[in-house]
């Protein structure tokens, strides 16, 4: 079974969100980056190492929130992530100290001698984040760090990533299949699908094309985009809709005028503000 | 009044900038913790009464038998009689402890958080198989400490006190024995199952069902028979070594006849197979 192909794309610094559906190959992607398994074909870098080879020394300089439950419940916060910085690498009284600071930081200072078991899902998720951030690492892979939180609870966390990723210092890659979500705190996209890229930039160059028009005629459809295939205006249907890029406020007066020419009968008219997810959603249709 | 009076510093984020240590420092700190997991330091006081109820009758037992053997010098309790005397209560501390060294890591999805960082997954196994074997060489051991220094004060000559350094030795070596094998086979039955008390009966299981075999054997008309039967139970087996290489209070090495080499090889045998399995086990666990 092959979980990822073709897949080559390269991310800079920032927060980089990688989104794809369950079973996309988000995970199998974050394993071959951490040096879990191993590529069969093709090249890895992060941060300059090859994880094939250089495992350890990729895996001390980048922290890993997996997906699921993965902490000792009868263990305190405190004891739990400054065994984990010890097991990084760092001296004891150094992971001690880190511990503590990185659970202030996720919000759990008060609490951190209480025993995991205890604590509710939210707490548990920044625990995870704590033990990422215990060794200061230069990359954080953050595996669906929402999955289980209330709303309150998805903003708090996607605050603190945004904190992370821009106050920090520190590169952060965010796995998730809900789009809405990585879109507001991210620099820059990746989507994969089925193991393949759909599409890999920069998120402020994904949301100027977002806006289009959307004609509805109720017949000559195909007519109408030939004209407006003339007109350097490039349509795209969907439905009985026709959507157009809204490149500026004169794209509205093409569109009508080469209705008028052809004398159609024009339905509607209307801007869409394509948000991502939409964008990626329609790119996949239009592969098929 | 200066204005930084009135400003909250809120000193951010620190880059950590101190020593990474290396793969011998993360093993240690893997067997360190694995080791104050097994007597419930670190850990609520739940976990805490069974390991020091555990270490309790060995040091009661231990001070009972140095008293006997001051007031009674041919008693015949020897080092070597106090291990085989503590032999069920080992196998029960195995059952309890080695689940809680593994088996809790695989249910509550720990290893990924622990594979994640420069610790190797086969370290990950020495890790805890010496956490565990030390933790029964301990009970095992440091009772002789106290039946020593309890004979060494009240020797009456330097050739007493040297025939006690003589025993002990023996005796600790033959702790060790126990504590490899023990650790081995229980380590390698908790590691399959995340449910520690399928993990402890599994351990049990183990050591209960193979004591009828060695009765089987032993009843056998050949001498043969009854010679090699020891070997079947793990707890014999060591007994067997224990007999031909101390031999026993009365001098008695008849039930293993020829077969101490023998004896030795197959306990040797067998911690190595338990070794073997317990890495290839952890070989598909991180990859999974």
């Amino acid at each position: 079974m092959t979980a990822l192909s073709d897949l080559t794309v390269s991310v800079q610094p920032g927060i980089v969100g990688l989104v794809g559906a369950n079973g996309a190959g988000k995970s199998t992607l974050i394993k071959i980056l951490l040096g879990l398994l191993a590529p069969t074909s093709g090249r890895v870098r992060v941060l300059d190492l090859d994880p094939t080879v250089d495992a350890a020394a990729v895996r001390a300089r980048v922290g890993y929130m997996p997906e699921h439950e993965s902490l000792s419940p009868d263990l305190s916060a405190a004891e739990f992530v400054t065994h984990l910085g010890r097991v990084s690498g760092l001296p004891r009284t150094a992971a001690r100290e880190r511990a503590s600071e990185a659970l202030r930081h996720v919000g759990l200072y008060e609490e951190r001698y209480r025993q995991i078991g205890g604590y509710s899902t939210g707490m548990k998720q920044r625990v995870k984040l704590a033990q990422a951030l215990v060794h200061d690492p230069d990359l954080l892979l953050l595996d669906e760090p929402t999955n289980g939180l209330d709303p309150a609870g998805r903003d708090a966390m996607l605050a603190l990533i945004h904190r992370i990723g821009n106050e920090f210092g520190i590169s952060v890659v965010v796995c998730s299949h809900l789009l809405g979500e990585v879109e507001r705190i991210c620099d820059s996209l990746v989507a994969i699908d089925g193991g393949r890229l759909l599409r890999s930039d920069n998120i402020s160059a994904m949301t100027t094309v977002t806006d289009v028009l959307a004609v509805e005629v109720s017949e000559g459809i195909d007519q109408l985009a030939a004209r407006l295939d003339l007109l350097g205006l490039p349509s795209r249907r969907d439905g009985r809709l026709l959507l157009v890029p809204l490149e500026d406020d004169a794209t509205y007066d093409r569109i009508l005028s080469a209705v008028a020419e052809l004398d159609l009968p024009l339905h509607r008219l209307d801007q869409r503000r394509h948000r991502v997810a939409e964008l990626f959603a329609t790119r996949e249709v239009t592969h098929v | 009044m200066s204005e930084a009076a009135g400003v909250i510093h809120d000193i951010g984020y620190q880059r950590y900038s101190g020593p990474r240590l290396g793969r011998g420092y993360v093993f240690s700190s893997m067997y360190v913790h694995g080791l104050r997991t097994a007597f419930g330091l670190g850990r609520s006081a739940k976990a805490k009464i069974f390991p020091w109820f555990v270490v309790g009758v060995v040091f009661l037992t231990g001070t009972i038998l140095a008293a006997v053997r001051a007031q009674i010098p041919d008693a015949g309790v020897t080092y070597t009689a106090f291990v085989d005397m503590m032999a069920w209560l080992v196998v029960f501390f195995v059952a309890v402890v080695a689940p809680e060294l593994v088996s809790r890591d695989l249910r509550a999805g720990v290893l990924p958080l622990y594979f994640s960082r420069p610790l190797r997954r086969t370290d990950y196994a020495y890790a805890k198989l010496a956490a565990l074997a030390t933790a029964v060489w301990l009970l095992l051991g440091a009772p002789q400490v106290v039946m020593f220094l309890v004979a060494a004060f009240s020797a009456d000559n330097m050739s007493q006190f040297w025939t006690e350094v003589g025993d002990v030795g023996p005796g600790l070596f033959y702790a060790a024995l126990w504590a490899a094998l023990f650790a081995g086979i229980g380590l390698l039955v908790a590691s399959l199952t995340g449910k520690r008390a399928f993990a402890a009966g599994g351990i049990v299981a183990v050591f209960l069902m193979t004591t009828p075999i060695v009765g089987v054997m032993s009843v056998m008309p050949s001498q043969t028979m009854n010679e090699l039967a020891l070997l079947f139970s793990p707890s014999s087996l060591v007994f067997g070594v224990g007999m031909w290489l101390f031999g026993t209070a009365d001098g008695d090495t008849d039930s293993i006849g020829p077969f101490g080499p023998l004896y030795l090889a197959v306990t040797i045998g067998v911690v190595a197979g338990c070794v073997a399995l317990l890495q290839a086990r952890y070989r598909k666990v991180a990859s999974s």
